[in-house]
């Protein structure tokens, strides 16, 4: 191989030497360290400190609330960024940046303000705790703080390639006979789908590592209302510190396992519909 | 089948796009919609297809009232200017996409589907092509596909927006001739917009001229062409010699020269606009010749079979331009040098009314 010969592009050992060194001092060094940390204690208490019904049990609301929250912002946020791309409306330019509000607001401020709205006195909350619905301090508590915090993820990502797909091939799908259904899954769907992708699982990720706007709203009940961040830090001020980086390894391997999946799914969708 | 439309109104805010348009489009006819940009000529083909709607009128399919019929349920092909391919589908996914969206009901079986699609291709000259990707194609195949997949649906009119619009010379040329013979063999109502007017008068059975909102004539491509109704359809459709003046006797009168007019139904003293092609135009090399205008050569341009001769007025006028188109031969014989006064005698004059001013196209 004749390397650099016949290269166009300046620069690649220099950029890619810095990428390496940049990404290794950012993400790979805290990260590995994350590992050795836990690995000073014995397998047993690691296995201990991971494995207890406590920490499994916000395990499971951690990623099970953060899928579902992501799920529904895929659904929603693609209505929103249609909305956004397709219509005109008196005041459009203050919703469009309205959406990226979440990502600005300090998520504890965030936290605050749904805890007073959903809490039992609070505007919504007086109206749903007559109806049995209890949103503050509960799991549907959380679910709320991680969908208002992933929004702008989907919308954000979905926006641009809704704009690129022109309003022709929605025509040529309705002159051909295809009603609305036919025409948004097999026309508008499959060119979106890799963005959508990419919006559920950056959505999800940030789902994921949320914690000032959730342990406000979600009450911090042991077993019921307590995510795996929160467990992390009590832990950490506990001075449990290979406990703490323990269930943070799992949360890590865990975390990069699904992205990893949804990377692939992502592929494929590229692949598939993506069109040579 | 026809098409009929019915003091067809449009505006978009303040811009009226169509200004109570009627218009017939027989049965089996091929007719080319011809206008400037902004014509309201695409508004007209995108109301009759249903994409667009009316503020005031009526859109009769077949002698039906389609007027609120959804695009859907007007079994009407639509091809776009920029193809409109769907291009996460193959070839053959697009083509078949139109009989796959029927109703369970009404779908084919899958194997007939397969063999509409690839008769259809056939009909294109597209066959090989069946599985490569809309962005693997070039423009004049990807429009071919285009008219593949709105023929598969088989529509009772076929409606093309600037079909051409997007594809070089050569390919364009190539294409309309193409389109012409498919028509011929198929003789489905088809309307076509263009800007381009050598393109409207070689393809189409019958052109109808667009300005501003109005139909300002339908005819037949050489009748258009020989017989403009107005002095836009005659500046639309090719280059035009204009004449500012007043009419008396049998002459025009333009400044301080006349030009001879022959029959004609202006008062004497009225204001009139004599039209002539450059071809219609002779020169004199004799300044002292009574009759034409007088004109200062410019340029001469010779190449291919005829050559072109740029003129201003007389006294410089840069304001007044002619342009005359003579053969290779004749130029040579008349020894034309830059600055030379000469006279502009025309063969045949159009007159019309000061009034139907000229509007500029280009």
């Amino acid at each position: 191989m004749s390397a650099g010969a016949a290269r166009v592009l300046p620069g690649f050992p220099l950029a890619l030497g810095y990428t390496l060194v940049y990404l290794s001092l950012i993400v790979l060094v805290p990260l590995s360290a994350v590992f050795l940390k836990s690995a000073t204690q014995g397998w047993e208490s690691f296995w201990v400190a991971i494995s207890t019904p406590r920490v499994v049990a916000s395990y499971q609301l951690t990623y099970g609330v953060s899928l579902l929250a992501a799920a529904i912002n895929a659904v929603f946020g693609l209505i929103f960024a249609w909305v956004l791309v397709r219509y005109t409306f008196p005041g459009k330019r203050i919703v469009d940046a309205l959406v990226d509000l979440p990502f600005a607001l300090p998520t504890a401020v965030a936290g605050i303000a749904l805890t007073a709205i959903y809490a039992g006195n609070g505007w919504l909350g007086q109206w749903l705790q007559p109806l049995g619905i209890k949103v503050a301090f509960t799991p549907l508590g959380i679910l709320v703080a991680l969908i208002f915090i992933g929004l702008p993820f989907v919308v954000r990502t979905v926006q641009p390639v809704l704009e690129d797909l022109s309003t022709e091939l929605e025509e040529a799908a309705a002159s051909l006979g295809a009603d609305r259904w036919q025409t948004f899954h097999r026309v508008v769907l499959p060119p979106v789908l890799p963005a959508l992708l990419t919006g559920f699982a950056l959505a999800f990720a940030r789902a994921v590592g949320e914690y000032g706007s959730v342990i406000f709203i979600a009450g911090n009940v042991p077993m019921v209302s307590e995510i795996t961040p929160l467990l992390i830090i009590t832990k950490l001020e506990q001075f449990d510190y290979p406990g703490a980086t323990a269930i943070a390894a799992v949360m890590l391997v865990t975390s990069f396992i699904l992205l990893f999946m949804i990377n692939g799914l992502q592929a494929w969708a590229n692949r598939s519909h993506g069109g040579g | 089948m026809s098409i009929h439309v019915e003091n067809i109104a449009k505006r978009f805010g303040r811009f009226v796009a169509l200004d109570h348009v009627t218009l017939d489009f027989p049965t089996g006819e091929l007719v080319g919609l011809l206008g400037p940009s902004g014509c309201g000529k695409t508004t007209l083909l995108r109301i009759i297809a249903g994409l667009e709607s009316a503020d005031g009128g009526q859109v009769l399919l077949d002698g039906e009232n389609a007027s609120d019929a959804h695009v859907r349920e007007r079994q009407v092909g639509f091809v776009f200017q920029h193809y409109a391919l769907f291009r996460h589908m193959t070839v053959f996914d697009n083509v078949a996409f139109g009989l796959r969206v029927k109703p369970r009901g009404q779908r084919p079986a899958a194997d007939r589907i397969r063999q509409r699609v690839a008769e259809l291709l056939d009909l294109v000259q597209l066959s090989a092509l069946a599985n490569r990707y809309p962005t693997q194609l070039s423009g004049g195949q990807r429009q071919r596909i285009a008219l593949a997949r709105a023929l598969a649906v088989e529509p009772r009119v076929l409606l093309l927006d600037e079909p051409f619009g997007a594809l070089d010379a050569k390919v364009r040329k190539e294409l309309r001739r193409w389109l012409r013979t498919l028509h011929d063999a198929l003789h489905i109502t088809s309307i076509f917009v263009t800007h381009d007017q050598e393109e409207a008068l070689e393809v189409s059975d019958r052109v109808v001229v667009m300005n501003h909102g109005h139909v300002e004539q339908v005819d037949a491509p050489e009748q258009v062409y020989e017989h403009p109704a107005t002095p836009f359809v005659y500046d639309f459709l090719g280059a035009v010699n204009l004449f500012h003046g007043r009419v008396h006797g049998h002459h025009l009168h333009v400044g301080a020269d006349h030009l001879p007019v022959g029959q004609h139904s202006f008062a004497t003293g009225a204001e009139a606009l004599g039209c002539v092609r450059p071809h219609e135009l002779e020169i004199a090399t004799d300044p002292s010749e009574p009759a034409g205008i007088e004109a200062r050569v410019e340029r001469v341009l010779s190449f291919g079979s005829t050559s072109r001769v740029e003129l201003t007025g007389a006294d410089r006028d840069v304001r007044r331009y002619y342009e005359v188109e003579l053969s290779r031969e004749r130029i040579a014989g008349l020894q034309l040098a830059a600055g030379q006064v000469v006279r502009l005698k025309p063969v045949r004059v159009r007159l019309f009314a000061s009034s139907q001013a000229v509007e500029a196209s280009v």
